[in-house]
């Protein structure tokens, strides 16, 4: 729903992290969304066409990778990798679980052109 | 949605898109700017909230498809209250002001908020929507969102509770299609069972399955605004949760509802760097 504003503070980070090393460009960046995140992979591909315009981050490459929800079991104890719409344990089928991975965006790789010279990273 | 049409500015949060005046040489684009909207929403929100709370009325975010039944199930919790506890409305919505209309007509005061184009609530709306009512010796405030399973679940408004509604019409996997929405739920209310007869698709039990199965909690509540049936349970959650408002009140706490905004946030841990080094150009 708010790709576009999210894509916006991806860039902020990205952008602070080829700075602080000396980059010549990005060439890619991946981000892992959790199913449950409200965002929307293609919508966030598509906004990062646009946040990326300009930048230094302009010929950058996005990998989106979907995580899938991950409940921990209050019951059993058990972890289960499920779907956005079953949160139940697999192991007890219990509904008293706790989202522990699935709706979050973080940003897990980037890329970064730098020169050979070993000494500007 | 949202951002990425330009919707999620609204008449209420305009004013942070423009830079005060003198200021426009510091760098603050509104691309910059409107990066930051979500975070101001929830820093208004929380305004509100402590405004909610210096008065002491519990606030209620009543969030379901168009066509559910909200205003009837406004309608009909005024008739059914009679007076017992002092309520007021804010009505969310495009544009008309049809629905506070029908809860004046009934002797409650409401308030119309007309978004334009805007598919939801935000905390900005709330705040200025809070001028034109008095919070003295209120009970309940309901803040009747924008008809929309998908964007109101993401804005924090201020308020204590969300309330859900699926109407026996709109299929009883709702829940299933929309966990983001109905996780956000502290109540969810199946509307409309006076026309149950006629739809023997529409299961309840699957309904209620579907919120259990995304590990929730909450309660589930059958009503009829229409026939009056079920209203009683629904009171009785009114009341019940207004006394544990109050108790919390009275420690100086506060109640939040059941979302989850920790999802739309970018978490802020350390990525992974690769370099690829390219021979220097002269």
């Amino acid at each position: 729903m708010h790709e576009l504003s999210l894509c916006q503070n991806l860039m902020d980070q990205v952008n602070d992290l080829a700075r602080k090393h000396g980059a010549r460009s990005v060439s890619s960046v991946k981000v892992q969304i959790g199913q449950l995140a409200g965002v929307e992979p293609l919508l966030l591909e598509s906004a990062f066409t646009i946040a990326r315009a300009g930048t230094i981050a302009e010929q950058a490459e996005m990998i989106t990778e979907v995580v899938a929800p991950l409940v921990f079991c209050n019951a059993c104890g058990k972890q289960s990798e499920v779907t956005p719409s079953n949160l139940l344990c697999l192991a007890c089928g219990g509904n008293d679980t706790r989202l522990i991975r699935g709706d979050e965006l973080i940003l897990a790789r980037v890329e970064l052109v730098v020169d050979e010279d070993p000494q500007t990273h | 949605m949202c951002d990425t049409c330009g919707c999620n500015i609204t008449d209420g949060n305009r004013h942070l898109l423009t830079p005060p005046k003198g200021r426009s040489s510091l760098g603050n684009s509104p691309a910059k700017i409107l990066n930051n909207l979500l975070l101001h929403n929830d820093q208004q929100a929380d305004l509100n909230r402590a405004i909610f709370d210096s008065k002491g009325v519990l606030t209620i975010n009543l969030m379901s498809s168009p066509g559910s039944g909200k205003t009837a199930l406004l309608e009909a919790t005024i008739r059914q209250l009679n007076g017992s506890l002092k309520i007021a409305v804010i009505e969310g919505d495009l544009e008309t002001e049809n629905d506070a209309d029908r809860i004046r007509a009934l002797g409650v005061q409401a308030h119309q908020i007309t978004t334009g184009t805007a598919c939801h609530l935000d905390a900005h709306l709330v705040e200025k929507a809070l001028d034109h009512l008095n919070l003295d010796e209120l009970d309940v405030l309901f803040i009747e969102n924008v008809g929309n399973l998908v964007c109101p679940a993401s804005f924090d408004l201020g308020h204590h509770r969300n309330v859900a509604l699926l109407s026996v019409t709109e299929g009883d996997d709702k829940p299933a299609k929309y966990p983001v929405m109905f996780r956000a739920a502290d109540l969810m209310l199946i509307s409309k069972t006076d026309i149950l007869p006629y739809l023997p698709e529409f299961s309840p039990d699957r309904a209620e399955g579907c919120l259990r199965n995304l590990a929730s909690k909450a309660p589930a509540l059958r009503l009829s605004s229409k026939s009056g049936e079920g209203l009683e349970a629904w009171i009785a959650w009114l009341h019940s949760e207004l006394k544990s408002y109050r108790n919390a009140r009275q420690q100086h706490e506060t109640v939040k509802p059941n979302v989850q905004p920790e999802g739309r946030m970018l978490h802020r841990a350390e990525p992974e760097i690769r370099f690829v080094p390219v021979k220097k150009s002269a």
